[in-house]
């Protein structure tokens, strides 16, 4: 027996190789008949893309993002992450406009800090903002106004938002990419995605009139009308005791309407940095204001 | 051995009791505040409708706003004066809801001015359950549901069996044990009325055993009647939670997910079925409640019977609250809602007013340590969760989660197991938190 039949080593060779030879066959032959194009403009452009997939373009990410480009759907300039020196290189490549997307940023409409807006009660249950406005909307004084407790700065991917020393989120414009997060969290709703070009803010939410409003808050819009009466016809209306401005009528909009405002709750954006008006009392204070 | 089978459930938790300092002392009544604020929505379902204008006079009794739909309850004035304004206010919850705020005038009179008579003998039932709408009675254990919903059976149910919540688990609370020493007539009388209401054939009313003096009052009171019975409940919290009386009482369990009606089952609280009865007759709205007002930081404790819409500021002022750093809870510490103003009103859905001041406030600020996995949690829910597992979930912001694996809705935050946790785990506002998410997606 031994003479005629052959090794078992060489059947198990033979039937490997006789295996390994007709599946690679197959996927020779898959390779070519399902093989799909896909445009190389695409990886080159996610080479080039932030790959943070936030999703601020409107995309899911940012290979989506790549696809829509090279379909001609959307301008390299709405991938708010990128530098301008990265969304030209994009443009250059595919030989389109860069588009011009006006940067917009998460603004507060709050300057309330615990130098100027009085804290009700003192909370000591689970530092975050929405478990503290399940009880009793939280502690502060104002109902409208910041809770401080850092939700925001938490949801934060990019690291765009700190709270500074009186406990209000600080957004840093270079860093902020204008994806919703900070807006979603904010149990009070004070977050807004806002285009750079809106300079004119009222950084407040109080429906309060007058010392009722003050009483809370120093920098509290009290509804005393001055901006609304500075400014153009039809760009700020005082509306439940808070003025709100038309962004429609933004052109029409300068650092005048702020000059009498008595708290400074309305206020210049120039940089991401606000001014206030001359009228607007000066708060020196840094300390914490006690429980009323 | 039934012989031997104490009336209660599985898992629970016994917190000290505290209601010595207010159980013996007869419900008195409250003056007037100057102003009062009526939030239209002091119930669950759709807030009630203004029917009144700014600087509109109105009388003691008289209805401020009418029923907004089938799931919802009219409110009268509690007191004779103006209406100052209609506005909106921060409830207890957080939310902002509308509200009626009303001068009292100086010489507002205690008498009801305003009563719409009925013929109570002939209504039938769909009659009786409009009038205890009109009369704008909700559930006043707490949950403030209205209560003509409540007594109304589904399509398809049989029910046949009305269950009396006469227990007060919450610690400090004692104004249903005063209510059922003091309007044991009113009691029975509603408990007839509801049973039309309902077309139920029996009705058992069950009160913990620490009231015992109120389970004999009863039995006296009702020796004549065979259909309804007051029956001791063993002392332990949650008993008073609808699903664990219905447990101890008739040995039923309702469905995962489903209501008392489910098996033949309506609860009413006590505090409800005799303003019931004491109120429908007359032909008087809701406007006034008995609240226990306790605890440390008060100096003359005991239980008051409020006009609704009366700022908790004003009740501390007339019963002497000490200075100092306190914590202002409305209703009992386990489930009540710590309140950070003095202006939030009395509703309908208050049963006390508990005032702790510096050593328990202290207490409660301890450190919070990380989940040792004790499963002490585990063995306090009476509902049988896994509370270790759902605050896990809930630190990792894992809202849906929580809601699809781990059972979150069927979690009635009875607080035990925040109670029972050694690394003072705040579970049931990360579950708060966590149920407030969840809603606010979903809509």
């Amino acid at each position: 027996m031994a003479e005629i039949g052959l090794s078992p080593f060489l059947i198990a060779v033979a039937f490997m190789s006789f295996l390994g030879l007709m599946l690679s066959g197959i996927l020779a032959l898959a390779n070519r008949k399902l093989w799909v194009y896909e445009d190389p403009r695409i990886d080159e452009i996610e080479e080039l893309l932030p790959s943070t997939n936030c999703g601020a373009c409107g995309t899911a990410g940012c290979r989506p993002f790549a696809e829509a480009l090279i379909k001609g759907e959307l301008k390299p300039a709405q991938c708010t992450v990128s530098s301008r020196d990265a969304t030209q290189e994009i443009a250059d490549y595919l030989g389109v406009d860069a588009g011009d997307v006006v940067k917009r940023v998460a603004r507060l409409a709050c300057a309330g800090g615990a130098h100027v807006a009085r804290n009700q009660a003192h909370y000591d249950g689970l530092a975050s903002c929405r478990a503290a406005a399940v009880i009793s909307g939280g502690p502060k004084g104002c109902a409208w106004g910041c809770i401080g407790l850092s939700d925001c700065a938490e949801v934060c991917d990019q690291a765009a938002i700190h709270m500074n020393p009186v406990g209000l989120p600080v957004v840093d414009p270079e860093k902020c990419t204008a994806c919703n997060d900070c807006v979603e969290i904010c149990p009070k709703g004070l977050f807004s995605l806002q285009p750079v070009t809106h300079q004119l803010w009222v950084a407040c939410k109080n429906l309060l009139h007058g010392d009722e409003a003050e009483a809370d808050c120093e920098v509290t819009c009290t509804a005393c009308g001055k901006c609304a009466a500075d400014a153009p016809d039809g760009l700020i209306e005082i509306h439940q005791n808070l003025a709100i401005i038309d962004y429609q009528n933004n052109h029409l909009a300068s650092p005048a309407a702020i000059e009498r405002c008595p708290t400074g709750a309305i206020v210049w954006i120039e940089q991401e940095q606000a001014t206030k008006g001359k009228a607007a009392k000066r708060v020196l204070r840094q300390q914490p204001l006690p429980i009323r | 051995m039934k012989l031997f089978r104490r009336h209660s459930f599985s898992h629970g938790v016994h917190p000290p009791a505290h209601k010595d300092g207010t159980a013996q002392i007869p419900v008195r009544r409250l003056p007037f505040p100057p102003r009062l604020i009526l939030p239209l929505g002091q119930h669950i379902g759709a807030p009630a409708k203004s029917l009144v204008k700014k600087g509109e006079e109105v009388v003691r009794g008289q209805p401020l706003a009418a029923a907004d739909g089938a799931v919802s309850v009219p409110l009268h004035a509690p007191a004779t004066g103006r209406v100052r304004n209609l506005e909106s206010v921060l409830t207890s919850r957080g939310s902002w809801e509308p509200a009626i705020i009303l001068d009292v005038y100086e010489a507002s009179t205690q008498e009801v001015l305003w009563r719409e008579s009925r013929d109570l003998e002939n209504l039938n039932p769909e009659a009786l359950l409009q009038a205890i709408q009109d009369m704008g009675l909700v559930g006043l254990g707490g949950a403030a549901f209205p209560s003509h919903i409540k007594l109304r059976i589904p399509e398809g149910k049989e029910v046949d069996t009305l269950v009396i919540n006469g227990c007060e688990c919450e610690p400090y609370l004692t104004c249903d044990h005063r209510i059922m020493l003091e309007y044991p007539d009113d009691l029975i009388r509603g408990i007839h009325l509801a049973m039309r209401a309902s077309g139920t054939s029996k009705a058992v009313i069950g009160i913990e055993d620490n009231k015992m003096d109120a389970v004999r009052l009863l039995q006296e009171k009702l020796a004549g009647t065979d259909n309804i019975r007051a029956q001791a409940v063993e002392t332990k919290y949650p008993q008073g939670s609808e699903k664990m009386l219905i447990k101890s009482l008739l040995g039923r369990e309702v469905p995962a997910g489903g209501i008392p009606a489910d098996i033949g089952v309506v609860v009413n609280n006590v505090g409800t079925l005799a303003a019931l009865g004491r109120l429908l007759p007359r032909g008087e709205g809701l406007i006034e409640r008995v609240i226990t007002v306790t605890g440390p930081g008060i100096k003359r404790q005991g239980n008051y019977l409020v006009p609704l819409g009366t700022p908790i500021g004003f009740i501390l002022e007339q019963a002497g609250y000490s200075g100092g750093p306190n914590e202002f809870i409305l209703g009992g510490p386990m489930m009540g809602p710590a309140v950070s103003s003095l202006d939030t009103p009395i509703t309908k859905g208050t049963s006390g007013l508990l005032v702790l001041n510096e050593p328990q406030v202290r207490e409660e600020s301890r450190p919070r340590w990380a989940c040792i996995k004790c499963g002490h949690c585990v063995t306090a829910c009476p509902m049988h969760l896994n509370p270790a597992w759902l605050g896990q979930l809930a630190a990792a912001g894992e809202y849906a989660q929580m809601a699809e694996a781990a059972n979150l809705n069927h979690c009635f935050e009875c607080g035990c197991c925040s109670y029972v946790c050694p690394s003072n785990i705040p579970l049931v506002q990360y579950f708060r938190m966590a149920k407030a998410i969840n809603r606010e997606k979903a809509a």
